[in-house]
């Protein structure tokens, strides 16, 4: 988790480290923020946990070969996205049984991999970076493929914006708009794969799943709109990051006996964001209920709660 | 209203043509070969006991089910039509999904297309006005997936009906609606057929509303379709013979009402009256209702 890394002197914006990890973390965020208001839509954020823990495979066999772990994370997720479309988990009746049995396979094969790379192999960090992520020790090369992989997630989301709300719908009412649903599943699913394996390369396989859903689920409290709910999910997702590298940073001078890793840093901020956005809407629909109760229909009531809601949000 | 006791079979200029429809679903014969050719305009309920196979039909119909054997010849879509409406059974939607009626109703226009929609001005006042048209303005801004079962249905109807479509096939659009929005729905359909020749095909179990409408019904079972004038197929002895239970129809003041026989109507009431009288024109859809669907 970069506690053995010095994160060092003169100031947290001159640091290299910092500005690797603000660059890294941004463009990963922002991506994995917009896909996934789309997860959470199509309800498959258990298939982008399944692609973490399948891409995790190829974190840690990454090590292995002596390859970046980027390759190692994108090549393993994109194989796994497509071998899921191949047997056809978004169709399958148990797909989250199909779903949870290949993902233990992943786990399994991840286990046995980050045992070799530290017994083979002398990568004494590979666990730790492929489960919780490496986002202050990655090496500045990878910057490039990274942002570019971020906007081909984009590019796919983009392009099929409407298809996937068509096929979301119902995939009757898409096909029948002419709507090309399996190919919609393919490039959503591909776009899944390219967020979560990013985003296991910076905060961690295992913490992926926390920046898919977390401000995902937090914009959706706050708007109906859905372009909006996923500018703001990329917002939260971004500013938690930012947020979090920066408290990371800060805590190596705290002088406490650890600082603390910037994954948990992330990811414990995107919940207490998640947490006070879902008290804040509570108290709101609370405090507006016995006003309009008496005076309007139900349905009215409730759609002017969403209403204050969302100038709130 | 128009009650053609013949001349359905082989329309010329049908905006509709089903030949011999057989469709096998996990090896079991649901469809056994179906004819159907409906005109520009007309008004066909399609009807059937549970499991009959009328969503199956339907969605033959509209092509998103291909037919074990048969063919099927439907309206495009291009610049003058929308091609076909559909209106789905049911749409699983989660709650927190944020689609808006007025997103959905959009989609309708523009869903098959790729990239992100930037409405106009124009387009936008489209869908208020077909939000308008199936009562569903008041809750435009509400999410899909929090709505109730009749409001969902009013939206839907709206992302089929936005694009001027030439035929719509609904798969039971008053299920879940209260009376008045059921008439109104009802209504609706009925004055697009005669303004827009917009041909439909109805699932519906409560025949009631529809029989003032309906120029020719169409009924599943056993895998086969009979169609028939609505006097000849809406009585007693066809109904219970087709839903395999007690059904009765009572013609009273002008008025028809179909209503599964648990209930004990006295006797004097179910006696046979003229034809005619099924679908009289100025019978209110509305007082059938109270009679119970089936
Ligand atoms: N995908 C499917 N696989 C197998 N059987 C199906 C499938 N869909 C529908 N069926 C069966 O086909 C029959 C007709 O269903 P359906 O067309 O929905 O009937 P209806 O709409 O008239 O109630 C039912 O017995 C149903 O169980
Ligand atoms: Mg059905």
């Amino acid at each position: 988790m970069g506690s053995d890394v010095a994160v060092a002197s003169g100031g947290f914006l001159a640091s290299p480290t910092v500005q690797t990890a603000l660059i890294l973390g941004g463009f990963v965020a922002a991506v994995t923020g917009i896909v996934g208001v789309f997860t959470v839509v199509r309800g498959q954020s258990f298939a982008g946990h399944a692609l973490a823990d399948l891409g995790s495979v190829g974190g840690a066999g990454a090590f292995l070969v002596s390859i970046n772990q980027v390759w190692g994370f994108v090549g393993a997720g994109i194989i796994a996205a497509l071998l899921m479309e191949l047997i056809g988990v978004q169709r399958l009746k148990g797909r989250d049984v199909t779903t949870g049995v290949v993902l233990s396979l992943g786990m399994g094969v991840t286990a046995l991999f980050l045992y070799w790379d530290t017994t083979i192999g002398s990568s004494s960090n590979a666990a730790v970076s492929v489960l919780f992520g490496s986002l202050f020790v990655v090496n500045p090369a990878v910057i490039g493929p990274v942002i570019g992989l971020s906007i081909a997630s984009l590019v796919l989301i983009v392009a099929a914006y409407r298809w996937l709300l068509m096929s979301s719908l119902d995939t009757d009412l898409a096909t029948a708009r002419g709507v090309p649903v399996r190919l919609t599943g393919i490039m959503f699913l591909i776009a899944l794969a390219l967020a979560v394996e990013l985003s296991s390369l910076t905060i961690g396989a295992i913490l992926s799943t926390a920046l898919l859903i977390g401000p995902a689920a937090t914009a959706l409290l706050l708007t109906r709109r859905f372009g909006l709910a996923a500018l703001l999910s990329a917002a939260i997702a971004v500013a938690t990051t930012w947020v979090g590298v920066w408290v990371s940073y800060e805590s190596y001078n705290w002088g406490g006996p650890t600082n603390w890793p910037v994954s948990f840093c992330i990811v414990a901020l995107i919940f207490l964001t998640y947490l006070a956005v879902r008290i804040g809407a509570h108290i709101h629909s609370r405090r507006l209920k016995p006003a309009t109760e008496a005076s309007a229909a139900p349905a009215v009531a409730k759609d002017a709660g969403r209403h204050v809601a969302e100038v709130m949000g | 209203m128009t009650h053609s006791t013949q001349e359905w079979n082989d329309v010329p200029g049908a905006v509709l043509s089903a030949r011999d429809i057989r469709v096998t679903l996990s090896g079991k014969l649901i469809l056994d070969g179906v004819d159907l050719d409906v005109a520009p305009g007309e008004f066909v309920g399609l009807i059937g006991a549970n499991g009959a196979g009328k969503t199956t039909l339907l969605r033959s119909l509209l092509g998103v089910l291909k037919p074990t054997s048969g063919t099927v010849e439907r309206p495009r879509r291009d610049a003058r039509t929308g091609g076909v409406g559909y209106l789905p059974q049911k749409v699983a939607l989660d709650v927190d999904a944020p689609l808006r009626a007025r997103d959905v109703v959009a989609l309708g226009l523009d869903g098959g297309r790729p990239g992100i929609p930037l409405h106009r001005r124009a387009t936008r006042k489209r869908v208020d006005e077909t939000l308008d048209a199936v009562n569903a303005l008041s809750f435009a801004e509400q999410r899909i997936g929090e709505m109730s079962g009749g409001q969902q249905q009013r939206v839907l109807l709206a992302h089929a009906l936005i694009s001027d479509p030439a035929l719509l096939l609904l798969d039971e659009p008053l299920a879940n609606l209260d009376p008045a929005s059921a008439y109104d729905i009802v209504t609706l359909l009925d004055r697009l057929r005669r303004t827009h020749r917009v041909a439909i095909v109805i699932t519906a179990h409560d025949m009631n509303l529809l029989l003032p409408v309906m120029d020719r019904i169409v009924y599943l079972a056993g895998g086969r379709a009979v169609t028939g004038s609505p006097e000849a197929v809406v009585r007693s002895d066809v109904l219970t013979r087709l839903y395999g239970r007690p059904i009765r129809v009572i013609r009273a003041e002008g008025r028809v009402m179909v209503i599964a026989d648990d209930a004990g109507i006295p006797d004097e009431v179910h006696h046979e009256l003229p034809a005619e009288v099924a679908g009289a024109s100025g019978s209110s859809g509305l007082s059938g209702s109270s009679g119970g669907g089936l």
